[in-house]
């Protein structure tokens, strides 16, 4: 592997992996709203229906459950469909197509088909976008069996799972957090495929295990530099795969430090949280010296003045504050 | 048990069975070929509880039938070393 | 108004007691079985427990302090006290208020279905149980480390990880292959406990008549099925014949309540519950009878383990005091190490105790034939002011009919 890296950006790094995809196979197409001539709403698809033309950068009415749907007949019919949905909030006017069939085709069709696609959809707050843009319903998709859900928070991430969600004979909803598309750093120049298994230890750590996803995973680094300087050591884990879920990686860590936070951008009843949390109790209870804590967003429509929206959402200081308080200190 | 254990070994772990269910014996200096029953009156309780923490411990049957080969710490070690090389053969 | 707790008697021979410990801190809640303290007596360091669900008060005496039964050894406030205080009932006079109390203490009526709960002035909701962490429990067991004796340091006075670890003596990052042995016994002295057998056993011999039969049990039945079934069972689930003849006992005890009970004062006092003292003998000399409670209605595995559990206990220490005071009848075997009969003496202020020699093949006369029987001689001891022989023959009677038939058991 090289190790020269270029100065990228999340959004590029995304884009550099539908081009990659558009380019290994011929099967692949996007479509969605304003993916082509307009570039996308957060611009990820800016210049591609120029440079690979309207058949495989496909715009589509406003109408999710049709282009959904259009995209699971697609990929049944031997295609790779990439559908890209604008925001999470839009999904559920596609909500019937992705539950009722993407997810339930192999199972009803005792496996004689099978739904190769891929969507992709904005999530999450922190833009102003108010109450109706701003979800982050992640855990909503993970309840789901017969998809996979992932939420690549890192530019390796970003440029690589596509690949691997494609090559997924099901469907898998890749989540984009809003907060993330600006986020610059340095990328390996020939980083590739990343497997849509399994969650990543980015910090290494002993005292606690601070166990997030997408757009929480920078403010949770953020607030384990803090934590260190406090001579408190938590190791971060970022889930990547909300569905399955990588139980291994999680109790593996909580074995050794013996506290867990979970910090997610959703609400805290019934989120994702919420099940890591189950799953930590049923499988390192004795390991545990402190109750599972979490971190969620207010229960409350996300705010559009920037100051309510913020103070709404999981920041630094309270997953500081959440670790201390698992720590006693 | 991984691999063969000498008889050192194996009476190392029948002692310390015993005083797990017997712990006033454990400043008891017991001789290796010491009746426990008669000379130091284990009861068919602290023997079950004996025999039960040793089938635990090392995963080999124990008959009742067999208990009469369990007299001394040393008799237990040497049954417990046949018993172990019969369950790997096997 | 206040209760008290006062030394608990642990049987008719005990006249005081050594407070060793406090179980529970002032203001901490307890219910009705809890321990609240360990006192050292004649037969070792004993857990005692409240008969009643109360608040821990004010302690009155003081740890190593050496009191007779029945002196007050700590305050018991009523749960829920501050509502009991309530202004309504300033102007009555400390009579009513007594019982009030008491009422209070006790569970209070239900209210009826489908009211809402009165609203209470909410007592503050004290902990029933240590605070400790999971990993911090598992690892106070590995190591033997009893957590009412740390301070906690984590939120709210928890005990956490880091201060079991401190006070284990090594850290327990090892394998858990081989169980740390529990402490010897906190507590036992056998000098104390020989002088208590003997005050006991000569209280009996000089107040309780005695009268004693035996007869001989055909055991060959019980010991071929006990053999079978222990046969295909791993050592763990193995009975004993001592489970059995406990068992036994309990089951035929319930047509014969002449002999489960208690002497007050000359007058008897029948139990309803049968709760077997099952004679334990200690190493270097002693013996204690703690209580299966309801025997009869175990099954014979949950016998067997409650048998175990105790002569554990024994061995190792944690015997509780309801355990000690409660048996209703005792039943003493001698194993298989031992001999023919035993003409044992009876436990004050129990009424009868049975007991069992060793088994051992013996001719018997089957059909006029002379035939090899696995045979037990049992015998029973009982005071002659409650029942009489006839009685206690036909028990002996049904106890060999119902070990001729172990599966009733």
């Amino acid at each position: 592997m090289s190790t020269e890296t270029i100065r990228t950006t999340y959004r590029e790094a995304v884009r550099a992996a539908i081009c990659d995809a558009l380019d290994r196979d011929r099967r692949v197409f996007l479509m969605g709203e304003d993916v082509g001539r307009y570039g996308g709403c957060y611009a990820v698809s800016k210049g591609l229906y120029d440079q690979y033309g309207p058949e495989r950068i496909r715009d589509t009415p406003l109408s999710e459950c049709g282009f959904t749907g259009a995209g699971i007949g697609a990929a049944m019919g031997g295609m790779r469909p990439i559908v890209e949905i604008m925001t999470v909030n839009f999904s559920l006017l596609a909500l019937d197509q992705i539950v009722n069939n993407a997810a339930t085709i192999r199972h009803m069709s005792g496996g004689q088909f099978h739904v190769p696609l891929v969507i992709r959809m904005a999530s999450g707050a922190g833009k102003q976008l108010a109450a109706q843009h701003s979800h982050s319903l992640e855990g909503w998709y993970g309840h789901v069996p017969g998809i996979k859900v992932i939420a690549p928070a890192t530019l390796e991430d970003a440029r690589g799972m596509l690949w691997s969600a494609l090559e997924d004979p099901d469907p898998v909803i890749l989540f984009e957090h809003v907060m993330l598309y600006n986020r610059e750093g340095e990328l390996t120049a020939d980083a590739g495929p990343v497997p849509i298994t399994g969650a990543a230890v980015r910090r290494a750590g002993t005292d606690l295990s601070l166990i997030t996803y997408g757009g929480c995973l920078f403010k949770t680094l953020d607030a384990a530099e803090e934590l260190a300087a406090d001579g408190i050591a938590a190791e971060v884990i970022d889930l990547r795969c909300l569905r399955p879920l990588d139980d291994a990686t999680v109790m593996a860590s909580v074995r050794k430090s013996h506290r867990a936070v979970i910090i997610d951008e959703g609400w805290c009843t019934g989120s994702l949280a919420g099940e890591v949390s189950a799953r930590i109790m049923e499988q390192a209870f004795w390991e545990l010296d402190a109750p599972v804590g979490r971190v969620c967003s207010a229960e409350v429509p996300i705010p559009y003045p920037k100051h309510l929206e913020d103070e709404a959402l999981p920041q630094v200081r309270d997953i500081v504050a959440a670790a201390r308080a698992a720590l006693g200190r | 048990m991984t691999s063969h254990m000498t008889r050192d070994e194996m009476t190392a772990i029948v002692r310390e069975e015993l005083t797990n269910v017997a712990p006033d014996l454990a400043d008891e200096t017991i001789p290796i070929d010491a009746d426990l029953r008669e000379e130091f009156d284990l009861d068919s309780m602290d023997f079950l509880n004996w025999i039960t923490a040793l089938h635990k411990r090392l995963g080999v049957d124990i008959p009742e039938l067999d208990y009469p080969q369990l007299t001394s710490l040393g008799a237990a070690a040497d049954y417990l070393l046949r018993a172990t090389d019969r369950t790997k053969s096997s | 108004m206040s209760d008290v707790y006062r030394m608990p008697s642990l049987g008719s021979d005990m006249e005081a007691g050594t407070l060793i410990e406090w179980a529970r801190q002032p203001g901490e809640k307890l219910a009705k079985g809890d321990t609240i303290a360990v006192v050292e007596t004649q037969k070792g360091a004993i857990e005692v427990e409240v008969f009643q669900d109360a608040v821990m008060g004010k302690p009155l005496i003081n740890i190593g302090d050496k009191v007779p039964v029945g002196t007050p050894m700590a305050e018991l406030e009523p749960i829920g006290a501050a509502e009991t205080k309530a202004p309504r009932r300033s102007g009555r006079e400390a009579g009513t208020e007594i019982e009030d109390d008491e009422r209070a203490a006790g569970s209070p009526a239900p209210p009826a279905p489908d009211q809402p709960q009165p609203a209470r002035a909410a007592p503050e909701p004290t902990p029933t149980r240590q605070r400790a962490s999971p990993a911090a429990r598992r690892l106070a067991e590995a190591e033997g480390i009893d957590l009412a004796r740390l301070t906690g340091t984590g939120p709210d006075g928890a005990i956490v990880l880091a201060d079991v670890q401190a006070a284990a003596p090594r850290h327990a990052e090892q394998p858990p292959s081989a169980p740390e042995r529990p402490p010897p016994r906190a507590g036992l002295d056998l000098a104390a406990m020989r002088q208590a057998i003997a005050a006991a056993m000569t209280r009996s011999k000089r107040e309780i008549p005695h009268y004693y039969l035996a007869e001989d049990i055909d055991l060959t039945t019980a010991t071929d099925w006990l053999a079978r079934r222990n046969a295909d069972l791993p050592p763990d689930r193995r009975l004993l014949m001592g489970a059995l003849f406990i068992k036994a006992v309990a089951l035929t005890l319930r047509r014969f309540p002449e002999l489960n009970g208690f002497d007050r004062d000359g007058r008897f006092e029948p139990s309803a519950a049968i709760h077997v003292g099952a004679a334990t003998a200690i190493r270097g000399g002693g013996l204690v009878a703690p209580a299966i409670h309801d025997a009869d209605r175990l099954d014979l595995d949950a016998l067997m383990a409650h048998l175990r559990d105790l002569v554990g206990r024994v061995r190792g220490g944690g015997l509780r005091a309801s355990e000690l005071a409660d048996p209703t009848i005792t039943v003493s075997s001698l194993g298989e190490r031992g001999v023919d009969r035993l003409y044992a003496i009876i436990y004050p202020p129990q009424v009868a105790i049975v007991g069992f020699g060793t088994p051992r093949a013996r001719p018997w006369i089957i059909d006029d034939a002379v035939v090899v029987r696995t045979v037990v001689s049992a015998t029973l001891a009982a005071d002659h002011r409650h029942s009489d022989g006839h009685r206690g023959a036909l028990f002996l009677a049904r106890l060999a009919q119902r070990l001729q038939d172990p599966d009733t058991l």
